[in-house]
């Protein structure tokens, strides 16, 4: 599956990262980086950062 | 219709208990009424984006996916709950159908207070639902004079979104500074500065008293009286000044509605272990502030309370015991303001202390320049606000609040 951010929508929040810390993260620069693949047993830990960005920027694709 | 898992309200609380009971494992049936037409969609850019943008369709961008999972929730839109009998565990709609339950879930939210004044509705807006975004933004033109009652957040979002489409723009506010109870004095007068300087005035310590209406046309406002005894011109008068939760109709059941309904840590009603609640109508004790039982009207909490409400249906539904786990959530809010982005984590507005942490209030709003303000409690650290840093930063001081 493919976990993917709408950088257009995201104002960086954060919430992702505390939800998922595993899948996203800040980078030095202060951009965001996730894990682009994941796989079913990450589904879960990516669905709740998904529910918690205030800006409903993540989705999954089968 | 007979059983299953009963969710009144359909907002983001209503969404998520649904979604978390799925994510359970609990495959019965799931009916959730709500009182707006609409299907669940995200409120914090209605006092934002959506009133200084002028695109069509501003709910197409709001509206929160709906998950395979929920494919066979039934929907009951537009349809406010009237009555309830908990006894019989049946919940009845405006349009006359009644619904039983085995576990009901509370998420029916909050209506914006009103002004106990009478006259010029049309030219009075709130903002909590898109159908108010919608109304207000038409009436948000260039040089409109706009009285924004309230300097609460809504009020002070509003503002600047009125001041961005152009309008002449005045809060009026009760209390000596806007947001003084939830940032602290030093912040709130940076803040208030802040947006002064963006031209939108302040009327502080003052109410409104009275409307002044138009004698040719008496739907029209032409001006606010306030409690000073000055008048205001106001063409269009914004009423921010708190919520009421919507608990009508839970009336006649013996609950404790003193302030939204009250729960237990599981977030199950006072001796209705059959029901739960959720969201900002949910009055429950978190163990990081003590035992008082306190409502958040935080966008992170319909999430959390949902989850912890839908383990405690789900348990309920198999005649189990709920998570032996303490809920204690960690509040966080944001406040987008004249392109400053707010970001409080912990529960500022519970501190006897508050001081700079980091960078200087008089950069408030220059890029580059962030800065933080940290709060405390009998000499314990439990809350931090931040302005203009780097979200890595956040985590860091977010981390210091355990």
């Amino acid at each position: 599956m493919k976990l993917c951010v709408d950088l257009e929508k995201c104002k960086l929040h954060g919430q992702c990262i505390i939800a998922a810390p595993k899948l996203f993260g800040f980078r030095a620069d202060g951009s965001l980086w996730w894990v682009e693949t994941i796989d079913a047993t990450q589904q879960k830990e990516a669905d709740e950062a998904a529910d918690v960005c205030p800006e409903q920027a993540i989705w999954i694709e089968d | 219709m007979a059983g299953g898992a009963l969710i009144v309200g359909a907002s983001l609380s209503g969404l998520r208990v649904a979604e978390q009971l799925r994510a359970t494992g609990y495959d019965g049936s799931i009916t959730v009424a709500g009182a707006e037409r609409h299907m669940p969609y995200n409120r914090p850019p209605l006092s934002k984006d959506v009133l200084f943008d002028d695109g069509p369709n501003p709910l197409a961008k709001l509206m929160f996916s709906i998950r395979p999972a929920l494919s066979d929730v039934i929907w009951y839109l537009g349809q406010p709950a009237v009555s309830s009998d908990l006894d019989a565990r049946t919940v009845s709609l405006a349009d006359g159908r009644t619904l039983s339950y085995d576990v009901l879930a509370i998420a029916t939210g909050l209506t914006p207070r009103r002004l106990p004044l009478v006259g010029a509705e049309t030219c009075r807006h709130v903002v909590r639902t898109i159908d108010d975004a919608i109304a207000l933004r038409s009436v948000l033109v260039p040089n409109a004079k706009v009285v924004v009652a309230g300097g609460g957040f809504i009020g002070c979002e509003t503002a600047a979104s009125a001041k961005k489409r152009g309008c002449s723009v005045t809060i009026v506010e009760p209390l000596a500074l806007p947001m003084g109870r939830a940032l602290g004095d030093e912040l709130a007068n940076a803040i208030k500065a802040y947006h002064e300087a963006h031209d939108v005035q302040f009327r502080l310590g003052t109410t409104i008293q009275g409307l002044l209406l138009d004698p040719a046309d008496p739907q029209r406002l032409t001006a606010v009286s306030l409690s000073d005894g000055t008048d205001l011109q106001a063409d269009v008068l914004i009423e921010a000044v708190g919520s009421v939760c919507n608990i009508e109709w839970l009336h006649g059941n013996r609950l404790d509605l003193s302030d939204g309904a009250l729960t237990d840590n599981h977030l199950r009603v006072k001796s209705r272990p059959d029901v739960t609640a959720a969201g900002d109508i949910a009055r429950f004790p978190n163990p990081r502030y003590g035992p008082t039982p306190r409502r958040i009207e935080h966008w992170a909490i319909p999430g959390l309370t949902a989850k912890r409400a839908a383990r405690s249906m789900a348990a309920r539904l198999k005649g189990e015991e709920p998570d032996s786990n303490v809920f204690d959530p960690l509040p966080t809010f944001w406040s987008d303001q004249f392109g400053i982005r707010l970001q409080s984590v912990g529960n500022p507005a519970l501190a006897d202390q508050a001081g700079l942490i980091e960078g200087a209030l008089s950069n408030l709003g220059k890029p580059g320049h962030g800065l933080a303000m940290g709060y405390w409690k009998d000499g314990a650290m439990i809350g931090v606000i931040s302005i203009g840093l780097p979200a890595a930063k956040l985590s860091e001081y977010r981390a210091m609040l355990g």
